[in-house]
């Protein structure tokens, strides 16, 4: 292969996913050379890939409609953590599953999104009329927003008047707790469902039910974006003096874009909190924004094109590392905790390289 | 054998293979006030550039022919250059800083310092400003051009007229000037400061400095010129003494008659318009659109016509589409086809079938990372839900029917390119252009405005997409308002021609009018044949 066909391969490919990828597959051999339990992390990437996923896809609606990378996806997470602790307030599942035994934890779920959707829609829209005010610097604004809604909704669960004794501190009292089991709503709904082995118990867990949501999601988005409404918004992304000629009202689509974002999150949420089987209030999603956005352009997206192919693989990326190191490291470098340097480094490099590689504002109007 | 202090002969200039300039002369001689006109695009701002040195000039590949300035054979390479043997221009941008004073500006770059310790040691950029010596020259070179302003004031915040007046104070505040530039000096001015500005000019003059004049302004030039160069599409047409001539014939000479047909029109004019069925009328009109401002503006659009709208470059002939279509804020009434259009509403335009074809290709008319079907589907597909199929409540993109559109209008005007799925930004500006087009036949608009249909593109592409704009208009009976800046597009293809100047009306022509009938319109003077 000649210099300029090889600079051209990784032009396509990406420097940085290039870097990740050879480096989780590094991982990967010294994790199997070092008798680790590489089916095991296996299964364990699938479930959290699958988890993250839809919150990753939430990057896409704000990319594609020119606003960049959505870092205040926490709102919608806010959203979709209220709509889950609404759930498990009305003992969704135990009323259900009085009446249609089985279906419970479904239609808790189901509860959980739709007023997540709800709520979440609300939320983006004001959000997006924000963003609207601050055209070209969207980015460090959207930071700051994720960063200060995550305290704003820790005034939130502490003062909240839940009742559930599943969701107020065991001492007693008013407000949320930190952690709360998901055990009796729809914890590992959709990682149990119809999942199987490949390869027997030792082997690797597929969850079929995640993984089907997830594809799931993914389609209605791609299928969105093919709509008028989601060609409309592609079109402002890409130029909004265009869309304006075409008679495009390019302020009204950027906040059906966030909206759409924020929508996402809030379902992302759900499907995350059911997978780890429990909610995690207070400051526990403060970091993921960062880590969708990061996870997105390790998948190949830039800061003004994405596509669901970024996703998929960004996320799985990013979770395979997480995952993989720090067994691999706790056996190569016994007694460090190299693990979380690791990836607060690819996590924020990545940030780093896309936004240098970024032409210009995001807006050009 | 007449004294000169400037003398251009022979001067050619190539811009990629375009020629701008083809053999031009510019003779001034000291003293004196002189014109120098044409249209947009004549080339005046390109000869301007090369005898000021201009970088463009000389990273474009230098240019042919001689300046001889003083009695010498010299080569101006850079603006300094220019600068030492006392060449000065005032640009038509301001170039003044506005946190500094007044002071400082004129000086920036030509501070007087006296040496301190530190600048013995360290060099020169450390000595100590002379602000009293700077101050009284700055005095001086404003009071030789009567602008009573305090020496120490801030530039920002002030008018923009009293900007113009600093940026001349800056040029005859450097000793020694001879030749002092004003490239469309009055454009951006008030009437009562233009005309102070002419006087100052005319004292400059009076105290031996040549002045070239770039103006379009035809009754400032009898006003204050003792003589002109006239230019027109890189040619040199004419050296006149001012006493000699007349406004109508300085108009026709800048406007000229092209020989070139832009439309070959031999099929019989089988057109039945009546000058009552008034397809579109605009009531007092107005636009703000920066740069191309319009204030106030009646016209009757009949059916089945093509209609153009000419004039100079920000006189605010763009801003008429631009307005109807909603792009920009406007005020006035539009009635279309018994219908009002409410501009406040974006899009309205479009929904009544009036397609728009932007003058700005590739920042408003284009998505040039997307595919020429893409490109040509979008718009019809947003106002008129073309393209799209139905799945229960949802309606999707139609690529089968999309794709087969997109081809067929490949074929149909012949866009040159690799397939549908091509970029729009790799292609040609004329393909760009067809594929603009495209979109807005797709749309099988009443009503076709074209702004600027062949900016930047080729001779022969500009004839295609004049030709295809008349097969519309002859086969389809579609009226087409074309608004262009060269009149002679517009002569070849028109049934009759607006001449919009200062935002205003000036007159309605038919395509025969004579030129200075035209050249005086677009300068201002209210005229009119129709």
């Amino acid at each position: 292969m000649t210099k300029e066909k090889f600079k051209k391969a990784i032009d396509v490919i990406g420097l940085p996913r290039l870097i990740v990828f050879c480096f989780f597959i590094a991982i990967v051999l010294t994790a199997y050379f070092n008798d680790i339990d590489v089916p095991s992390y296996f299964s364990s990437t699938i479930k959290y890939w699958g988890m993250w996923a839809v919150l990753v896809l939430a990057m896409i609606p704000t990319i594609k409609c020119g606003i960049g990378p959505n870092f205040g996806v926490s709102l919608g997470i806010v959203c979709g953590l209220l709509g889950t602790l609404l759930a498990i307030e009305f003992h969704i599942t135990d009323v259900v599953n009085g009446m249609l035994p089985g279906f419970g934890p479904w239609a808790s779920m189901g509860f959980a999104i739709i007023i997540s959707i709800a709520t979440a829609w609300l939320v983006g829209v004001g959000y997006g009329r924000v963003l609207n005010m601050v055209k070209g610097s969207e980015m460090t604004v959207t930071t700051y927003i994720g960063y200060s809604i995550i305290y704003l909704s820790c005034i939130l669960w502490f003062r909240a008047p839940f009742g559930a004794p599943e969701i107020t501190w065991p001492l007693g009292g008013k407000g949320v707790r930190n952690m709360i089991a998901m055990d009796g709503s729809f914890g590992y709904l959709l990682n149990d469902a119809w999942g199987f082995y490949i390869g027997g118990e030792k082997g690797i867990f597929i969850p079929t039910g995640l993984v089907l949501f997830v594809l799931g999601m993914c389609a209605i988005v791609h299928l969105y974006f093919k709509s008028k409404t989601g060609l409309a918004i592609q079109a402002v992304g890409a130029n909004p003096n265009f869309a304006k000629a075409s008679g495009i009202d390019a302020d009204k689509m950027r906040i059906k874009g966030v909206a759409m974002s924020t929508i996402l999150a809030a379902i992302g949420i759900v499907v995350y909190t059911q997978g780890f089987g429990n909610l995690q209030a207070y400051t526990a999603p403060l970091q993921m924004g960062f880590i969708c956005v990061a996870s997105i352009l390790i998948g190949g997206a830039t800061t003004t094109k994405a596509s669901i192919i970024h996703v998929i693989i960004g996320a799985f990326l990013y979770q395979g590392l997480i995952i993989f190191t720090p067994p691999v490291s706790n056996k190569l470098l016994a007694g460090t905790d190299i693990s979380d340097t690791m990836r607060q480094i690819i996590q924020n490099g990545v940030i780093l390289y896309a936004l240098a590689k970024a032409k210009g504002g995001s807006s050009n109007e | 054998m007449e004294n000169f202090i400037l003398k251009m002969d022979n001067i050619q200039k190539e811009y990629f293979g375009n020629k701008v300039l083809k053999g031009v002369k510019l003779h001034v001689a000291p003293g004196e006030i002189h014109a120098l006109m044409g249209e947009n695009g004549a080339g005046k701002s390109t000869l301007m550039n090369i005898l000021f040195g201009m970088p463009v000039i000389h990273n474009t590949g230098g240019f042919e022919g001689t300046i001889e300035f003083n009695g010498e054979i010299v080569t101006i390479d850079n603006p300094q250059k220019a600068m030492e043997l006392g060449i000065g221009m005032v640009h038509q941008e301001f170039m003044l800083i506005p946190g500094f004073t007044v002071t400082e500006n004129i000086k920036l770059g030509r501070e007087i310092s006296t040496p301190t310790v530190a600048s013995g040691v360290f060099g020169k950029s450390l000595e100590k400003l002379d602000k009293e010596t700077m101050a009284s020259d700055t005095r001086k070179a404003l009071d030789t051009i009567g602008l009573d302003v305090e020496e120490q004031a801030m530039v920002g915040g002030m008018p923009v007229g009293y900007m113009q007046f600093i940026e001349i104070a800056r040029e005859i505040d450097k000793s020694d000037m001879k030749l002092l530039i004003f490239d469309e000096p009055t454009a951006v001015l008030t009437e009562s400061e233009a005309e102070r500005l002419l006087e100052t000019m005319q004292s400059l003059a009076a105290k031996g400095i040549a002045i070239v004049f770039i103006t379009h302004r035809i009754d400032e030039v009898i006003q204050v010129t003792n003589s002109m160069t006239v230019l027109r599409d890189g040619q040199f047409v004419e050296h006149l003494q001012t006493k000699d001539t007349t406004a109508a014939e300085i108009a026709q000479l800048m406007v000229g008659r092209k020989v070139e047909k832009l439309v070959d029109d031999d099929g019989e004019d089988t057109r039945n318009i009546k000058a009552d069925d008034i397809v579109l009328s605009l009531k007092d009109f107005h636009v703000d659109m920066p740069g191309e401002k319009v204030k106030g503006i009646d016209l009757d659009i009949r059916r089945g016509e093509v209609f153009g709208i000419g004039g100079l470059a920000g006189q605010g002939k763009v801003g008429v589409p631009n307005g109807i279509l909603g792009l920009f804020p406007s005020a006035g009434e539009i009635v279309f086809d018994g219908e009002k259009i409410d501009t406040t509403k974006l899009g309205d335009a479009l929904k009544k079938h009036i397609a728009f074809v932007s003058e700005d290709r590739r920042g408003v008319g284009l998505l040039l990372e997307e595919s020429i079907q893409n490109n040509i589907t979008f718009t019809a597909m947003q106002i008129d839900d073309k393209f799209l199929k139905k799945y229960g409540p949802i309606r999707l993109y139609d690529n089968k029917k999309a794709r087969a559109h997109a081809l067929e209008m490949i074929k149909q005007l012949d866009i040159r390119c690799t397939g549908p799925d091509q970029l729009a930004g790799r292609l040609s500006g004329g393909n760009q252009q067809k594929v603009c087009l495209a979109r807005a036949l797709t749309m099988n608009p009443k009503l076709l405005i074209v702004s600027e249909p062949t900016r930047g593109i080729d001779i022969g592409a500009k004839k295609l997409v004049l030709e295809l704009l008349a097969k519309m208009n002859r086969e389809e009976g579609m009226t087409v308002i074309m608004v262009s800046s060269e009149l002679n597009e517009l002569r070849s293809l028109c049934d009759r021609i607006a001449i919009v100047s200062d935002g205003k009306l000036t007159g309605i022509f038919t395509p025969d009018a004579s030129d200075a009938e035209y050249g005086m319109a677009m300068s201002g003077a209210k005229g009119g044949n129709e």
